[in-house]
């Protein structure tokens, strides 16, 4: 399928060939189903709700509820106001949630729909009932990526409930953090959360999509499941000693509008993949009044009791790793202390820090690197045939490229489509790393055994 | 009982119920949870398979990500179809237009994969931004030597539906342009295939049994020169019937090939369509070869399709499938596995589809339009279901309640047209009903005894 692909590269300016990212409303949508008993409202065409849950339900096989204006012709020449306003009585009329979150589209964006003016019509018109709110973050499909458009309605849920407490905490009462946790599965979040309330710390995460996205079997179809962050905890923001961001891209801008909003501190933090990035997530839990316990420092020994039993198979191996900025970024810095060469680094979504990041993690080294941001699949797979690699980490969409260079391949990050248990268990923590570890593991030895001519063909490796 | 959305009471309907016309072909309500997609959505199925033309999304990004290869529509030669090209149109572009982006792209495409044709989908944004698609591709057209067409499918023009007829339009311009001078007698076209799985290669071995030429697939497997030298055909086999049978009769009135509205799924419904098509041609040889043709495959596939029924017998079915049309042919051939219809709902179905629905079905069965996910959840409490068949958003659905699923969409994964198609369905229906997991599953755990107990 991809035999089509030159060696040599080209300049391209207009075109896109393969995408590594897709649009900022399906981030949007995916950080909504992470506030309890909301309903992700798509204003814009029916089309757009029906791809993202279609989409977000392939990686997590989980049902995904989301309701949508249908625009129409009339729509998209006089305004979505008509839209937005039935669409929102049907919403609260039909389906009864707490909150719906309004993320925008490109039509909707387009017109120059002004969602706060149409939602205060809403409110005039007595459509919103008492005690429900509706929010909305502007996610225009032509900028940024997915990414933005999940930190768009992470910073939407900080502007419309953060505010400044006043009042001092009881002695006795825990410390609490909030935490933007990133674009990352339920059970990176669940993850999250298990470390940093295992310190001793409360925990405000938003959004979380624990519980929603990873729901038990329970013979019914609930539509609202039982997680995610509670409106009560939102206003509660203030509470914190700081809000941590977990990744540049997709919780900076959120923890910066709790400083604004609430006078929290933040801290922005790589998403915690692999140790070091562990570490300081460890510690900045420590420094926040947290406690390390026993148990989770026997979870990082076993890590790096792994690491070193098994730093022969990694070490000078070259890896490609593409995706989402903040976890391309993380899994370059495990790789590297694993023993590997990160050599191509390409993310679809747009932005310097890409770079900046990098360069700040791999030092002098980084010169040696194709870092790549606002770049396609098309292209990565063009530096592999340059440069050839030992190992491919990424999402769905490397196995093209995989299976065109028979490269060794690991699934990480966003979507997965085509294999199952990121949602149940954590790429994140020490837990995490140990998880990623033997994954990578697994591939690069099974083509060892695959590889082996006979009298080279061990049992033991 | 089912709470339904107000203005949504007139498209449901049960059998057995008198004739209450179903409300259908209607916009979505505004703030439901739909699970209908859009025009783009619709353009791209219908066209998507053609291998060996350029499919390039003009518009954000989003649109050509979400229809990346999600569909299997298998091409026996170029692939072509399964890469994603997109314009990836910025704010820049909103502002100042997209048409330079929309050019520069199609030029290095072409003179990179050298495609027989190239089909250029318009987005929600582009004609708000202003952007002359249609003068682009002549340019382009013009420069390059092959045919460039634009298809108009603007996600807000409404559904699915609007989508196959923008589609069918790109097709008309591209039929009609070819030689079909060398086209036979004994010869048909295939409408509305996608070859999902492989299937239209089933079809189009069994027309040769009998002495039928496939002229072009339209689209599965689909090429560009065929489709150039359809207008040859002397006959059209419209199946999905929603999608392509304004194809069919356009083509009716520009070259007069009549057409016949047939169904591959199913025993019946398949040796039904090759019947149509042997009588057709009014070629006794060609009618024997069908009887001996259909024969032998239903001797082939029977003693499957009995031994799954033996656990099948009784089980209750629900169905909502993109269109009705499929949805009758799945009544009929849960019927022959010995399993009852508790609900049969569409996407798009036409209140013809629905009128003959409301017919075939048992008394009681719930007939559908448009429906969404917490009506499709509490029919299938309701109609205690065994089974559902639908497409990737019913599918967590089906399960979360411990119901069986059966993908009957983009993501089937063995042909489910034909004869063998008939013993595959039985096979993966059984599959999924028998499996031992659903003993686990909390619906059929006893109930716990509760106080008053």
């Amino acid at each position: 399928m991809l035999k089509h692909t030159p060696t040599e590269i080209a300049e391209r300016t207009a075109l896109r060939i393969n995408p590594a990212k897709t649009c900022q409303p399906i981030g949007a949508m995916y950080a909504s189903l992470g506030i309890h008993n909301c309903l992700p409202y798509s204003h814009g065409s029916q089309g757009c709700c029906s791809y993202h849950r279609s989409h977000l339900t392939r990686h997590f096989k989980e049902p995904v509820m989301a309701a949508t204006s249908s625009f129409t012709e009339g729509a998209s020449v006089f305004g979505g106001q008509p839209n937005l306003l039935q669409g929102l009585n049907t919403v609260f009329t039909t389906y009864n949630p707490d909150v719906v979150a309004v993320h925008t589209t490109c039509l909707s964006e387009t017109i120059g729909d002004d969602i706060p003016q149409i939602v205060g019509e809403a409110n005039r018109q007595g459509l919103i009932p008492e005690g429900k709110v509706v929010i909305h973050a502007n996610t225009p499909s032509y900028v940024g990526s997915h990414v933005v458009g999940f930190s768009n309605m992470c910073v939407a849920m900080a502007k419309y409930f953060a505010t400044e407490i006043e009042t001092k905490p009881k002695s006795g009462d825990k410390i609490q953090v909030n935490i933007a946790p990133g674009f990352v599965d339920p059970s990176d979040m669940r993850e999250i959360r298990r470390l940093a309330e295992g310190s001793g710390l409360k925990v405000t995460m938003f959004p979380d999509t624990a519980g929603v996205m990873d729901a038990p079997q329970t013979g019914e179809h609930v539509f609202y499941p039982d997680g995610g962050v509670t409106v009560e905890e939102l206003r509660n923001l203030g509470r914190g000693v700081a809000t941590l961001g977990l990744g540049r891209y997709a919780s900076r801008e959120a923890a910066i509008e709790v400083e604004k909003r609430a006078r929290v501190p933040r801290e922005i933090l790589d998403l915690p993949i692999g140790i070091a990035a562990t570490d300081r997530f460890m510690k900045v839990l420590q420094f926040r009044g947290g406690q390390i316990t026993k148990d989770v420092e026997r979870e990082r020994g076993q890590l790096v009791d792994l690491m070193v039993d098994t730093q022969q198979h990694f070490q000078g191996k070259k890896v490609a790793i593409f995706g989402d900025p903040d976890h391309v970024v993380a899994m370059s810095e495990f790789a590297r202390d694993l023993g590997m060469i990160p050599i191509h680094l390409l993310t679809g979504t747009p932005g310097k820090a890409f770079g900046r990041r990098m360069a700040e993690i791999h030092g002098a080294k980084a010169e040696q690197l194709n870092i790549k941001h606002d770049s396609d699949l098309f292209l990565l797979h063009q530096m592999i045939k340059q440069e050839p690699v030992d190992l491919l980490i990424g999402n769905t969409y490397g196995k093209y490229i995989a299976r065109a260079e028979d490269i060794p391949f690991v699934r990480v990050g966003w979507p997965i489509l085509d294999r199952v248990g990121h949602h149940l268990m954590p790429t994140l923590g020490y837990q995490g790393a140990i998880r990623l570890l033997t994954k990578m593991l697994d591939v690069l030895l099974d083509r060892r055994d695959r590889d082996a001519p006979d009298h080279l063909f061990e049992l033991v490796l | 009982m089912t709470e339904v959305l107000a203005a949504r009471a007139r498209q449901i309907t049960r059998s057995g119920e008198g004739k209450a016309k179903i409300d259908c072909e209607k916009q979505s309500v505004a703030g439901s949870v739909s699970q209908r997609a859009c025009t783009f959505c619709g353009s791209r199925v219908v066209l998507y398979p053609i291998a060996d033309a350029l499919h390039l999304v003009h518009g954000p990004i989003g649109c050509a990500v979400y229809t990346w290869d999600i569909r299997g529509a298998l091409s026996s030669g170029p692939e072509l179809h399964r890469l994603s090209f997109s314009t990836d149109l910025r704010e820049r572009h909103v502002v100042f237009g997209g048409e330079h982006q929309l050019e520069e792209s199609l030029d290095e495409l072409i003179e990179r994969h050298h495609p027989k044709a190239a089909f250029v989908y318009a987005t929600c944004i582009v004609g708000v931004i202003g952007d002359d698609v249609s003068a682009i591709c002549r340019t382009v057209s013009a420069k390059h030597g092959i045919p460039v067409i634009p298809v108009q499918s603007e996600g807000f023009q409404g559904s699915k539906k609007q989508g196959y007829d923008a589609a069918c339009e790109a097709l008309m311009a591209l039929i009609g342009t070819g030689d079909a001078s060398e086209v036979g007698k004994h010869t048909v076209n295939l409408l509305g295939d996608f070859n999902l799985a492989g299937e239209i290669w089933i079809i189009a071995e069994y027309l040769k049994k009998m002495g039928v030429e496939v002229v072009a697939n339209l689209t599965g497997d689909g090429r560009v020169e065929d489709i150039r030298k359809a207008h040859g055909a002397a006959l059209n086999l419209v199946q999905c019937s929603g999608s392509t049978t304004k194809l069919a009769m356009q083509m009716q009135a520009k070259y007069g090939i009549p057409f016949k509205k047939i169904s591959y799924f199913g025993i019946d419904d398949m040796a039904a369509a090759l019947y149509a098509v042997a009588e057709h041609f009014k070629d006794p040889e060609m009618l024997d070869r069908t009887r001996e043709l259909i024969a032998t495959e239903i001797a082939e596939v029977l003693p499957v399709v009995n031994e799954c029924r033996k656990d099948l017998e009784g089980k209750r079915a629900a169905i909502y499938v993109g269109g009705a049309f499929k949805a009758i042919s799945l009544v009929k051939a849960l019927r022959l596995l010995g399993m009852t219809t508790v609900l049969a709902g569409s996407q798009t179905g036409t209140s013809e589809d629905y009128d003959y629905l409301v017919d075939l079905c048992d008394p009681g069965t719930v007939i559908v339009d448009d429906s969404n996910p917490a009506e499709l959840s509490s029919f299938l409490s309701e109609g205690r279901a065994d089974l559902f068949i639908g497409g990737v958003k019913e599918r967590p659905l089906a399960y979360k309640l411990g119901v069986a699923f059966c993908d009957h969409n983009h993501e089937r994964k063995l042909p489910l047209e034909g004869f063998i198609g008939m013993a595959n369905f039985a096979r993966e229906v059984h599959a999924s009903v028998c499996s031992p997991v659903w003993q686990f599953a909390p619906r059929h755990q006893p109930k716990a005894p509760t106080q008053e107990d």
